[in-house]
């Protein structure tokens, strides 16, 4: 048969009428078509077995008003379907959606987010000290990025870009993008990712505006991706374990979670760790909050797991050896983004260190991340040359 | 997990074609493509293959980064996403994650994906695959890299031109054709101009051929770095800053890789402008190199013509004479186990520049009778002291550089002790010795 070779030559994006127009014809001509690509469709006993086009009920729900999610379906067209939100412009989570957020959050071009977490029903996440929990198939991490209009008043009002999935199917991991309308009355699937022109005030009270991208769905695992695998960030311990305010006071987040049923095995949140707020100087010493810094913007590719480990250079926050996490370390296939620099941190000399030139790129073959980003982020800067500045020693010739 | 209805339905595909495919499965369910796609280049423009034949022709709207990327993700193992003959405007990189899949174009003339409008994206391509394939097609102008492939397996590179165009400057992409931590490998009938680092460059991995390939106008035409056994046969290295580098670099996952042949190759006029940027390795190549060993080890170069490098024909050194601090307990900065044997040489040594050419060539000066031009060969004579004898100075037997047959070239080593050049001479006797050649090398999993 052919899938994507059928349309050859069309030209992309295709009117997402047509699509529509498609579905409700082949539901009724292609029932039972789903699932019979047997070389990509391995894991897929459950939906292979069904007798009718599954997917249909799934993202039509019936009547009811809870969420609405099948791990063993094709994802839905449209986020309404899930009903993961009771109102999605308002981002106001529905039952069993449960809101989160991190200590120091990775930085998305000044992007605000809404973080939440599903879980099927009487299933819960198992608490580990170190690494992401354990979750359930089911599970589905959902956030969505939002500018803000004005940075200095977050009451006045959002504009809603992008919701991204990440869903724990059977066989793994599966990030999904879905695009929210200007109208922000619904967000609709996106495979190939975009761009989406945005503005917002500053604040410093200036107007900023870039052409914010949507990553394409091979996207989502440049950063969610370790030896290989497809994989969650931001459900640790260590970025959890603060407090939130959902509308009901402050709560710690892993007393909420087990609260509620959605951890096992967690300790009281002063026995766990604790990543420190980057930017909040009474949460960790300077070293501790560049590292965390370094740790939830970076060492998603550059672990000895991630992607970047060709590259030799480990920002985990575990990593002890200077040597191993930038400390006079010479690039390996760095090309422009040495910037002619020759290591990538020279203690004392941020203007010297490969890593600041970096940061402080947008240029797509310099910049880090390489993706997505397409601002500096001036603050988290300060930061790492304050940290780079206080180092001691030199790198000199070899001994 | 994905089928054809939810593809369908996500990338809103036109009605018809998908309503006839229906029907075709009707009866029969998953069944081999005929390549038959109601296209009208009928059964045969993708061949006997074991998926879908998914036919692309330019948009020439400006939307062939949505048709393109949409194939790469939508593509299933066995798949041949076949790109017509054209320019493909590319304005952000692209990247496959799907296994088994081919690209294949109608030449690297005829087929080209050009990324002159490129700003987003650190590469052209990024593969994140095995059993991947690219072949007759050209990808110019990309901000970063060329093709990339981390981490993969059975990875073919056919007759594929990566080309940065303009004058050779620094804003060029670091590398053309760039294997990373892959594993059998095979580059042939390629081409790569402009890059700002290496052409071709395997990186980190394991069973590599590079074959008649054509590198030109890069910094390093080819280049083999910290990977086992490679191959390097019947290519053409010409106006690069240097011809084939084989390097060992501290820091990396794989390390002290060895096993390196490169015969039968043409080295010639290697005398390009150094355009690569500060701190990387290669920017201290000297223009006029025709092949250098760093800290590398079991490499044999055999039957290969070198001609009119002007700084040095071939080389060897290690890395202390870079002056680049590392810190890496598990690196051997040491060249050693080499074998140089029937190669021709002709010119060169004429024009020594960059930063080590004036320096040997200020070294040859203090001799009592300094030769016009740079010898054909030269060493750094810096050893690893384990594997010296102790009374002579010169390497184990098992650990020898042998040149030998080389038809009368001639010889400099720079006596390199890690700080100072003690006694750099022109005798060439103790390297007066043969080694067990290497095996070829066998790619497992992809015929040669």
């Amino acid at each position: 048969m052919s899938r994507v070779g059928a349309a050859a030559g069309l030209p992309l994006p295709l009117s997402l009428v047509a699509g529509l127009a498609l579905w409700g014809g082949l539901a009724a001509a292609c029932g039972g078509d789903d699932g019979d690509r047997s070389d990509d469709d391995g894991g897929d006993a459950v939906d292979a077995g069904l007798p009718d086009a599954a997917p249909i009920d799934v993202c039509n729900p019936s009547a009811g008003e809870a969420v609405s999610f099948d791990p063993a379906a094709e994802p839905c067209q449209l986020l309404s379907s899930y009903r993961f939100f009771t109102d999605g412009a308002a981002q106001l989570p529905n039952q069993g959606v449960v809101p989160y957020d991190l200590n120091s959050p990775l930085f998305s071009d000044y992007a605000n987010k809404h973080r939440f977490v599903w879980l099927p029903p009487g299933e819960s996440m198992t608490y580990s000290p170190d690494g992401v929990f354990a979750m359930p198939v089911g599970s589905v991490i959902i956030k969505t990025f939002s500018y803000l209009r004005d940075l200095r008043d977050p009451g006045a009002g959002e504009r809603l870009v992008e919701t991204r999935l990440l869903v724990h199917r059977a066989d793994g991991w599966e990030g999904h993008v879905y695009l929210w309308d200007e109208a922000q009355t619904e967000a609709e699937l996106r495979v190939a990712g975009g761009r989406v022109p945005v503005e917002w005030v500053h604040t410093d009270g200036e107007p900023r505006e870039l052409d914010y991208v949507v990553p394409n769905t091979n996207q989502c695992k440049s950063c969610h991706e370790a030896s290989e695998v497809v994989t969650p960030i931001g459900i640790q311990a260590r970025h959890l374990n603060r407090d939130l305010d959902a509308g009901g006071g402050p709560a710690n987040q892993l007393a909420t979670l087990a609260e509620i049923g959605y951890l096992t095995g967690a300790p009281d949140p002063t026995e766990a760790p604790r990543a420190p707020v980057w930017d909040d100087p009474d949460s960790g010493t300077l070293d501790e909050r560049a590292r965390a810094w370094l740790d939830i913007n970076c060492a998603h590719c550059h672990s000895p797991v991630g992607p970047a480990r060709t590259s030799g250079l480990d920002l985990t926050i575990g990593q002890a050896d200077p040597a191993r996490y930038g400390v006079c370390k010479a690039p390996v296939a760095a090309g422009s983004g040495s910037g002619g620099r020759l290591y990538n941190i020279v203690p004392g000399a941020p203007d010297e260190s490969i890593l600041i030139f970096r940061m402080e790129s947008v240029e797509p073959d310099i910049r880090m991340p390489e993706l997505l980003r397409q601002t500096v982020h001036d603050e988290s800067l300060v930061l790492l040359r304050e940290w780079i500045g206080a180092m001691k020693g030199e790198c000199g010739p070899p001994e | 997990m994905r089928s054809l209805l939810a593809s369908a339905f996500a990338l809103g595909l036109g009605v018809f074609p998908f309503l006839a495919a229906c029907g075709d499965d009707e009866g029969g369910g998953d069944t081999t493509d005929d390549g038959d796609d109601g296209g009208d280049d009928g059964p045969g423009a993708c061949g006997e293959i074991e998926g879908s034949c998914i036919e692309l022709e330019p948009s020439g709207d400006g939307t062939d980064v949505d048709l393109v990327q949409t194939a790469l993700i939508e593509a299933a193992p066995g798949d041949v996403i076949l790109f017509h003959a054209g320019v493909y405007e590319l304005d952000t990189g692209l990247s496959l994650d799907v296994s088994g899949v081919t690209l294949r174009g109608e030449g690297e003339a005829e087929t080209v994906l050009s990324f002159a409008g490129q700003t987003d994206g650190a590469e052209g391509l990024l593969v994140t695959a095995d059993d991947f394939t690219a072949e007759d097609l050209a990808v110019e102008d990309t901000i970063g890299d060329g093709i990339k492939v981390n981490g993969g397996a059975r990875i073919v590179f056919r007759g594929v031109r990566v080309e940065w165009t303009g004058e050779p400057v620094e804003e060029h992409g670091a590398y053309g054709i760039y294997p990373v931590q892959c594993s059998d490998v095979l580059i042939e009938d390629s081409i790569v101009r402009g890059a700002s680092d290496a052409g071709i460059y395997v990186g980190q991995s394991e069973r590599a051929v590079v074959r008649g390939n054509t590198v030109e106008l890069n910094v390093a035409g080819i280049e083999i770095e910290n990977t086992f056994d490679a191959d390097v046969y019947e290519n053409i290295a010409t106006g690069n800053t240097g011809g084939i580098l084989v390097f060992n670099l501290p820091g990396l996952q794989v390390q002290n890789g060895a096993g390196t042949r490169v015969y039968d190759n043409d080295i010639f006029e290697n005398n390009g402008p150094n355009f690569a940027p500060a701190g990387n390795t290669v920017a201290q190549v000297p223009p006029g190199t025709g092949f250098v060993a760093l800290a590398a080890h079991e490499v044999e170069v055999f039957d290969n013509r070198f001609a009119d490098n002007q700084t040095v024909q071939l080389g060897v050194i290690s890395y202390h004479i870079t002056l680049t601090k590392w810190d890496d307990p598990d690196y051997d900065p040491y060249s050693d186990s080499l074998y140089f044997h029937d190669n021709v040489f002709e010119g060169g040594g004429d024009l020594p520049s960059g930063l080590l050419g004036p320096v040997i060539r200020a070294e040859l000066d203090a001799l009592p009778e300094p030769p016009a031009v740079l010898p054909d060969i030269v060493i750094d004579g810096n050893f690893d002291p384990e594997k010296v004898d102790a009374k002579t100075g010169e390497l184990l037997e098992e650990f020898s550089i042998c040149i030998v047959g080389n038809d009368g070239a001639d010889f400099f080593t720079l006596d390199f002790d890690g700080a100072d050049f003690v006694a750099p001479n022109l005798d060439p006797t103790p390297h007066d010795c043969d080694r067990e050649p290497l095996a070829p090398v066998v790619l497992e999993g992809v015929p040669l």
